[in-house]
């Protein structure tokens, strides 16, 4: 493999700060502890990241000083709550690149962003002959909802394929987007094989046939910039978790010409203007999105991740795990028997590194890393369909963030020489 | 992690994994039967020939974990020869030792002890189990007398 370490600006030569990760490391109180005897190398982060003291701070502040519901109370607490809540809506909307909040639905997660997508959206205009395309990529999130409703609409699904080494194929597209398709639904990033996608060639590509475009940022979201208006996606959907946020929070983006022509999707409270026994008008955007209690304190609290993001800046964050990935990739192409899979440049992709070694399987190998207090992930990561194509049942899979550093990797790639010995080969 | 290392892959584990066997080929089965671990993506095919009441031959290939590969070597070890109601109660007790009961194991059958070591890794309990269920899916369609054996699918929660 050809390095691309060496001859690649550095973050000081761009004008970026570097970052200092012993700081950060600092930031993140699971971080300090050891496994059985070992200090904690945590690799998991496509998984879900770990959270700043300042996010987990959040949590106990608003329970222990704000906590109350929003949106309906005529007292204090509950209308600053409701200001808490709608800020961190307003900082959302900033930080994916300048939408209008009422644009910014908040979910479980990216799940529960594209199951609304799905159930409301997909419900009122996919129907008989109309076609849907994917990728082979997409995570079980963007990928069940779409065979489902494909099925029950008699669409047709189809798929833009993956070259073996881990990009798009695009060769055929005008064949696979035609005038039949009404949704492409894509990942901006894969979560086994890293490699970011080209969204806004896509979108174009789409929006030429007048199709509707939703992107996956689960992945894309934590690691890099993201301007959902430059992409120009249609819905754009991301997790808190897997960037420094609590669990349980999720974000779709929706074009507001859109939203405002969908149904709702949770009936119930908080998402109508007026209910009569037989006629209910819907609130406006976001609330007709957001029946029932939302998870308040965890939005109030994704506010703190998102600032402790723009504080290290995310492209600072992106050129920190360029370098990591380009260097995580040379470290593991020169262990035999182990075979990486995805792009090799990192330019073209982000650190979620999948790979096999030719001889133990997944689940031993993270069980062996997890003896030496290395967290990674083994198995299909919600990604079978890849799988199958890629003739691997599972891969093990190591994911990086921005309190990672050469060292980690270091760990990584010792205790994966020590286990070929311990497994005898 | 919750219990060491190697606990779980304790050398009998291990001999078994690098030299699986029950790897040749038999002639005739009276009793085939699939698994498969979708969580981990192990697979395993599993045929028995019996002659009257007893295990004449045993063919078992797995493809999976260091776990789900000793665990299949270790069964087609240890019921070639055996009569059938013997396996099936062997086969139900490794099936309580792995869910955590506590058994008694016949004596002949103290490597199957090793196996215990998964139950500290809660997510690798059904790779150890694979093996076990399939058999004995196999053999409550063999007793049944109704041909195919339904391809045995541990779920994620299992
Ligand atoms: C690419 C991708 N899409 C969707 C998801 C689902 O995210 P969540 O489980 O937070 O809803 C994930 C996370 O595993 C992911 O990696």
């Amino acid at each position: 493999m050809e390095s691309d370490i060496e001859n690649r600006p550095t973050a000081q030569a761009k004008g970026l700060l570097p970052i200092d990760i012993e700081r950060i490391k600092a930031d993140f109180p699971i971080l300090d502890q050891k496994i059985g005897d070992h200090q904690l190398v945590y690799l998991d982060n496509a998984a879900s990241t770990q959270k700043p003291r300042v996010v987990i701070n959040a949590i106990l502040e608003f329970y222990r000083k704000y906590n109350a519901n929003i949106h309906r109370g005529l007292h204090y607490l509950s209308e600053k709550a409701t200001a808490m809540y709608e800020h961190t809506r307003e900082h959302t909307a900033s930080f994916i690149g300048g939408v209008q909040p009422k644009e910014v639905i908040f979910t479980g997660g990216t799940t529960g962003a594209i199951n609304l997508v799905a159930y409301t959206w997909g419900e009122e205009n996919i129907s008989e002959g109309d076609e849907i395309v994917i990728s082979e990529m997409e995570h079980h999130a963007n990928l069940v909802p779409w065979v489902i409703l494909a099925k029950k609409k008699n669409a047709v699904l189809k798929r833009i394929p993956v070259t073996p080494d881990g990009y798009l194929d695009l060769t055929n597209i005008d064949t696979i987007i035609t005038q039949k398709t009404k949704l492409l639904a894509v990942t901006h990033m894969s979560n086994v094989l890293g490699t970011i996608n080209p969204v806004e060639a896509l979108a174009k590509k789409a929006h030429a046939v007048g199709a509707v475009v939703l992107i996956d940022g689960a992945q894309a979201a934590p690691h890099m910039p993201i301007d959902v208006k430059a992409i120009d996606a249609d819905f754009y959907c991301l997790s808190a978790h897997k960037m420094l946020g609590p669990t349980g929070v999720g974000v779709l983006y929706g074009k507001a010409e859109l939203l405002d022509a969908m149904p709702p999707f949770n009936l119930g409270g908080e998402m109508i203007r007026e209910v009569r026994f037989d006629k209910v008008t819907w609130a406006d955007l976001p609330n007709k999105f957001e029946g029932g209690t939302p998870n308040i304190a965890d939005v109030v609290a994704f506010d703190s991740a998102l600032h402790y993001l723009e504080e290290l800046g995310m492209d600072n964050i992106r050129q920190h795990e360029m370098d990591l990935t380009a260097y995580t990739l040379d470290q593991l192409s020169a262990i035999p028997g182990l075979e990486i899979q995805g792009p090799r440049n990192s330019n073209q992709r982000g650190g979620a590194i999948s790979f096999t070694d030719s001889d133990i399987h997944p689940h031993d190998i993270s069980t062996f890393l997890d003896s030496k207090g290395i967290a990674i992930r083994a198995g299909h990561h919600c990604a079978q369909p890849l799988m199958k194509i890629m003739g691997k049942v599972a891969t093990a899979r190591a994911s990086l963030y921005i309190y990672n550093n050469e060292q980690d990797v270091d760990a990584l790639v010792k205790a994966l020489g020590e286990m070929r010995r311990y497994f005898g080969l | 992690m919750s219990g060491s290392l190697d606990d779980m892959y304790r050398d009998i584990i291990l001999d078994h994994y690098k030299a699986p066997r029950g790897k040749k080929p038999i002639e005739e089965a009276n009793i085939a039967s699939d698994g498969h671990n979708p969580a981990c993506g192990d697979e395993l095919e599993l045929k028995v020939s019996v002659d009257g009441s007893t295990v004449r031959d045993v063919h078992i290939n797995c493809k999976g974990c260091a776990i789900s590969v000793a665990s299949s070597s270790m069964l087609a070890e240890q019921i070639k020869g055996k009569p059938l109601e013997e396996v099936k109660g062997l086969a139900e007790q490794v099936r309580k030792m792995l869910k955590g009961e506590n058994v008694q194991l016949p004596e002949d059958t103290d490597d199957l002890d090793a196996l215990k070591g998964v139950r500290n890794f809660p997510v690798r309990i059904k790779c150890a189990l694979l093996a076990w269920v399939t058999l004995l899916e196999g053999i409550k369609t063999f007793e049944k007398g109704t041909g195919e054996s339904k391809t045995i699918n541990l779920e994620e929660t299992d």
